[in-house]
């Protein structure tokens, strides 16, 4: 009996961990491919299997993606797009991040008069199709003056953003101790007092998930990108995507996989360095004290 | 004038009422306790004496003031939380001085205060550690450090005992008072448990659906129970009950069963002077003696405690308990025999519950 129960776990075990690493190699595969691609020269690629091995590892291709390929007639690469994604990605996420503790610490620790209808209605643009807000998102971009601007795309994705923001920290600070924050109000402290010496730091989970979440959103837009900029603004999304349909004589596939994997770095290096927070944050509940 | 003043104070919440009305006075140095099963509306008291909560009427003072609409920092008040709530994120020396920092006292008398505290409570080796690493009872000290730092005029206690195990909410009990004793500071504390209430108060005030039922000495309230609720609320094994109909009722007597129970010359004149329509008689477990004379019954159940041996006895008149010092050579089954001193009965009227004599 024992030596039959070894064995079949054994033999689960084995089951298990095939279907696991061939889910995994399942997975990897485009971004296998896209890796092999953009490492060969076009010779390489007429070749015609897509699951070779580059001969050498040629960076050309990336070379060429970051700061020469051309979008329509501007010949720069993915270069400027880049910087454009950062500069509107850097102050979207932290306002929205800022903006969502602040919302979240008012909806579970000083509800007032209709604060949880007031959360509730927020949960719709948390859930909302974003294709919705385009019209008056651009009739207010235009009433601003901030249309086709780094800032206006700002704008757009902080107020977007704000929903799911407000819910992830409200659903977190509803976990701490009411008895904290009214301890703190006998102590002395006030409002902001309260949030900055004893809500916010006890947020170090929430802010992981929030931080992430929000890069990974605004980094990978493309609906708000495309629509609300022109231009020397344009984020790396739509750069990338008009690269890859500007058409010369050859189509560079390594060209086009380069780029595509420089479009995708930020974030993948994100959820590598802080990917284990990330998890631990969303499984964190009530802090123990 | 009192310490703390609290006058018609009134709560409801739409259209359920918490308090229906409460007076208290505390004196300056007094310990007063706020004792009642769950619901009786004793924390959310608490929390208005606090300033965490507003009275729908009535008003509170804390010495001269009027403190009803003041915010909770402007109160000099200090309160222990039952979860004790420490901020997790703040050590054990950060804790006790925060609220001394939030009122901006200088560096060098914030530190002088926490070694104080840390010095009163034994908790010197704890500064450094952050509340996650401190035991229950560690934890506790803390809370009641951190109220201490700041010599409030007043301490509120929220259940702070509850959340610790049976043996150490025993030394922190002994420990609260001695510190009551040592700082004089008054005191409200509101706990669930009768023992803690007889031992710590000066005086209880036992409530019950929002009403103060008795407020008074921990001996008033055990010897002279106001109502019906507080002489079984208060007192452990429960005070035993008798019903008796108004037709029972003589001029020197009472008759449950068939059964003529004597009364003193006092309770009769009280009953002449209040005639009720029915009474219920109350007799506390240690006044009832186990005997060869008195009402026969028989034995049905024994729980020995150590220093007493609960007896249970199923009489005519009802089951009653005896709580007899030591232990008890009868056995279960055995017909035993109940006496008592007329004086020792407690008569309450049926329909309001109130103490008649």
């Amino acid at each position: 009996m024992i030596r039959d129960r070894r064995s079949t776990t054994l033999w689960h075990r084995f089951a298990i961990w095939s279907v696991l690493l061939l889910f995994a190699a399942f997975f990897l595969l485009p971004l296998y491919v896209m890796v092999a691609t953009s490492l060969k020269d076009m010779a390489e690629v007429r070749d015609g299997n897509l699951l070779s091995l580059p001969g050498s590892l040629n960076f050309a291709a990336w070379h060429k993606a970051w700061s020469q390929a051309c979008t329509g007639t501007d010949c720069g690469g993915l270069q400027p797009f880049f910087w454009n994604s950062t500069l509107m990605v850097v102050p979207a996420v932290l306002i929205s991040t800022a903006l969502g503790a602040v919302n979240g610490y008012v909806f579970s620790k000083w509800k007032f008069a209709y604060s949880e209808l007031m959360f509730g209605m927020m949960l719709f643009g948390a859930f909302m199709p974003l294709q919705v807000v385009l019209l008056p998102m651009s009739q207010v971009l235009g009433w601003f003056n901030l249309a086709d601007s780094i800032w206006g795309l700002v704008i757009v994705h902080v107020l977007v953003g704000l929903a799911t923001t407000t819910l992830f920290f409200r659903n977190y600070y509803v976990s701490l101790p009411d008895e904290l924050v009214r301890a703190a109000m006998l102590d002395g402290a006030g409002f902001w007092r309260i949030f900055w010496r004893i809500v916010l730091p006890l947020s170090a989970p929430i802010l992981v998930v929030t931080l992430i979440w929000q890069f990974t959103q605004i980094w990978n837009d493309f609906l708000f990108g495309v629509v609300f900029s022109a231009g020397d603004a344009k984020p790396i999304t739509v750069g990338l995507n008009n690269m890859a349909n500007t058409s010369s004589s050859v189509k560079e596939y390594n060209v086009d996989m380069a780029a595509a994997m420089i479009a995708a770095l930020p974030t993948l290096a994100i959820y590598v360095l802080a990917g284990k927070h990330f998890v631990r944050g969303l499984t964190a509940g009530a802090v123990k004290g | 004038m009192g310490a703390l003043s609290i006058r018609n104070v009134r709560k409801s919440f739409g259209t359920v009422d918490i308090l229906k009305g409460i007076d208290i006075e505390v004196e300056e140095g007094e310990f007063l306790i706020l004792v009642g099963p769950s619901g009786c509306g004793k924390s959310t008291l608490l929390s208005m004496i606090a300033g965490l909560d507003v009275p729908t009427a009535g008003s509170i003072h804390i010495g001269e003031r009027d403190v009803t609409h003041e915010l909770p920092k402007d109160r000099d008040i200090a309160m222990v939380f039952q979860s004790y709530a420490l901020y997790p994120n703040m050590n054990v020396a950060q804790n006790i001085s925060f609220a001394l920092e939030m009122r901006k006292v200088p560096k060098a008398e914030r530190a002088a205060a926490v070694q104080r505290v840390a010095t009163m409570l034994q908790i010197e080796h704890l500064l450094d550690r952050k509340p996650g690493q401190l035991s229950g009872g560690q934890r506790q000290r803390v809370a009641m450090g951190r109220a201490l730092a700041r010599n409030p005029k007043l301490f509120l206690f929220d259940e702070p005992l509850s959340n610790l195990d049976a043996k150490l909410r025993v030394e922190m009990r002994a420990e609260i008072k001695l510190l009551h004793q040592r700082t004089r500071t008054t005191t409200v504390y509101v706990t669930h448990d009768q023992v803690e209430a007889m031992t710590l108060g000066d005086r209880i005030a036992v409530m019950r659906d929002g009403v103060v039922q008795q407020f008074g000495t921990p001996d008033d309230i055990y010897t002279r129970p106001a109502t019906r609720f507080v002489a079984e609320f208060i007192g452990s094994p429960a005070m035993n009950m008798l019903s008796v109909d108004a037709a029972s009722v003589g001029a020197e007597a009472l008759t449950v069963q068939g059964t003529s129970i004597a009364l003193s010359p006092e309770q009769q004149a009280a009953l002449r002077r209040q005639p009720a329509a029915g009474l219920v008689i109350g007799l506390r477990p240690e006044r009832v003696q186990l005997g060869d004379r008195g009402v026969a019954g028989r034995l049905t159940l024994l729980e020995p405690t150590g220093p007493d041996t609960y007896a249970f006895v199923d009489t005519p008149l009802g089951s009653l308990v005896s709580r007899v010092a030591g232990t008890v050579t009868q056995r279960v089954g055995d017909v035993v025999n109940l006496n008592w001193d007329a004086r020792d009965l407690h008569l309450f009227d049926t329909a309001t519950e109130a103490r008649i004599g």
